[in-house]
């Protein structure tokens, strides 16, 4: 039998959470939210309207979710176009708040949340931080950064309604972090996976080992991270390690999050209805196929998303899950269209260079990739980080662990690269989303 | 009779061996001797001192690697002939150097060489056998104050 009470606790109750619908119930209030969200996008947003005019679809062609694939799809361009307020379906007089996520070039792109957007987005963390097994009685230590970044206020609000305690601290200020880990009994941390690397390591300096302390909880997200990433921090501090999901076009953190079982991403369907979609062809696959994933919001009032392309790649898990749970999953996610490069005409994701470092024994955590063109060709530099578990006094020793490094990485890649061994803390600690990849070729 | 030798991690760039060596010399650590291995890459900076546990948690706070490793220092005359007599007791077991270095210790017409053994107590029962002077901290550290 499935345990469903496990989870209990504070302000979550799995009787009454979403997560657990019956399946005809989920899709049949799927169903009539995405009847509501098309209406209240055509009538009050001219992006949607005129998009929808051009392919002669109207609201009263969507009629069950499997008509979802007649909407037009909406992709990050669509927010920049329409900086700032373009994609509001309400009055300013309705938006209780903006987010804004950070612009690489150019403009950033903004969000807004009513009131009621406001309190799912509450709902959705809660039910992420009691999917990670956190309730009341935890002391919640909050490392995402608040401000206009999404994620230090959405799991703030979700950890808070859940009844945990919750510590404010944002990003940053490392030494204090430890601190206040040790002093206050931290029995979980919300921040991106390589900023809980970077705390691992200055804890160390510290002469603080994270596995004496009252920790065992990671909520980890913002970024992509590998299985290989999460053995290793699960064994250098003895947590528990849980990978979430979101983005700020569709809410924030708190779109899927792990349970229990760590075997995907159960998405907070009830909100956000998944499609996997040929991101070449943009045709909707089947539940199981990998692909780009689509997400549509259909309870959001202030900036609803229709068919939003995260460019993030993954499937979706349909079996049910041994924690109860009947939301699906989704696999965790590696790899990001955009993150791709390409090398020497070979596609290369960031994650599969980490899985090959990780793979070799004496585990190196902290590296970036180099992209340079000599001579017209493209050369692939990986710089590692020595740490103490594999620096030897012999010269020999580190020629070879550099050899094994590139070898391992060959292997996955098929490509030459140059392995460089640098000191610790050479390659820049972000204290947010970890910058795994410098292209220094000039295009 | 082994002697704590540091070991730190350095780049191969313009730079990297000062950093260590002011947070060394900030701490108030005095460095007996030292020596560089180097690949066109990085390189391997070996250090003998007085306090090591003190001086590696010096480097470990200034973000250096450091590994701790016990060679064997060696007193040997100073005079041609005197590694070589050495070496050849060494050979003779079929023990095998990683690698070594030399230095003078304040002991007139002495120096010390350093050896990093594969087997160090089975290269210090031999060399004792033979009448050498494996020398211990306390020695080495006295009279190179």
């Amino acid at each position: 039998m499935a345990i469903l009470w496990n989870d209990i606790g504070g302000k979550f109750n799995p009787a009454c959470s979403s997560d657990y619908l019956p399946v005809d119930q989920l899709r049949t209030l799927q169903t009539q939210r995405l009847i509501a969200v098309v209406h209240r996008v055509y009538d009050r947003v001219e992006m949607y309207r005129k998009r929808m005019d051009e392919r002669s679809v109207t609201p009263d062609d969507i009629r069950s979710l499997d008509d979802i694939a007649k909407l037009p799809f909406t992709v990050k361009t669509d927010l920049r176009d329409t900086y700032p307020f373009g994609l509001f379906a309400c009055g300013i007089n309705e938006v209780v708040r903006l987010h804004a996520s950070s612009g690489t070039t150019g403009k950033p792109i903004v969000v807004a949340y009513t009131a009621e957007d406001i309190d799912v987005w509450t709902s959705v963390m809660v039910r992420t931080f009691a999917a990670c097994g956190c309730g009341q009685g935890d002391i919640i230590q909050n490392a995402y950064g608040y401000g206009l970044f999404t994620g230090g206020l959405g799991a703030h609000y979700g950890a808070e309604s859940l009844g945990a305690t919750v510590i404010p601290i944002s990003g940053g200020n490392t030494d204090r972090q430890i601190m206040v880990m040790k002093d206050f009994g931290v029995t979980a941390i919300a921040c991106t996976p390589s900023y809980f690397l970077h705390l691992i390591e200055r804890a160390g300096n510290m002469g603080v080992d994270i596995k004496d302390l009252p920790i065992k909880t990671g909520v980890f997200g913002a970024e992509p991270w590998t299985e290989a990433m999460r053995k290793y921090i699960e064994s250098a501090s003895n947590i528990k390690a849980y990978d979430i999901y979101g983005l700020s076009e569709i809410i924030g953190p708190g779109v899927a999050s792990e349970c229990s079982d760590q075997s995907g991403l159960h998405i907070f369907e009830d909100h956000f209805y998944p499609e996997i979609i040929d991101p070449e062809t943009g045709d909707t696959l089947p539940d199981g196929a990998e692909g780009e994933l689509v997400l549509t919001t259909l309870s959001k009032k202030a900036m609803p998303m229709i068919r939003y392309r995260t460019r993030d790649i993954t499937s979706i898990i349909q079996e049910p899950c041994p924690c109860g749970r009947t939301v699906r999953k989704i696999r965790r996610i590696g790899r990001r269209t955009d993150d791709m490069f390409i090398i020497r005409g070979v596609n290369v994701f960031p994650s599969q260079i980490e899985e090959a470092l990780l793979a070799v024994e004496g585990t190196l955590p902290h590296y970036q990739i180099i992209l340079m063109r000599e001579k017209g060709l493209d050369q692939i530099e990986v710089q590692v980080e020595v740490t103490e578990e594999v620096f030897s006094d012999e010269v020999r020793s580190m020629e070879k662990l550099r050899t094994v490094l590139a070898q391992s990485i060959e292997r996955t890649l098929n490509i030459r690269v140059g392995v460089r061994l640098v000191e610790p803390h050479t390659i820049e600690r972000s204290m947010g989303k970890a910058k795994r990849i410098i292209d220094k070729r000039e295009m | 009779m082994k002697i704590k030798q540091l070991s730190v991690f350095l780049e191969n760039k313009p730079g990297r061996l000062s950093e260590p060596c002011h947070a060394l010399s900030k701490a108030g650590v005095n460095i007996l001797t030292l020596s560089l291995a180097d690949t066109q890459q990085f390189g391997i900076m070996r250090l003998i001192v007085k306090e090591p546990e003190k001086a590696r948690d010096v480097l470990t706070q200034a973000g250096c690697v450091v590994k701790v490793t016990e060679i064997v220092a060696v007193e040997v005359e100073d005079r041609p002939g005197g590694l070589a007599d050495i070496l050849e007791i060494i050979e003779a077991a079929d023990i095998s150097i990683e690698y070594m270095y030399a230095f003078t210790f304040g002991r007139k017409d002495k120096a010390a060489l350093v050896f990093r053994f594969d087997d160090p107590d089975k290269a210090i029962d031999v060399l004792q056998d033979k009448g050498v002077n494996v020398i211990g901290g306390l020695e080495l550290y006295d009279n190179a104050d």
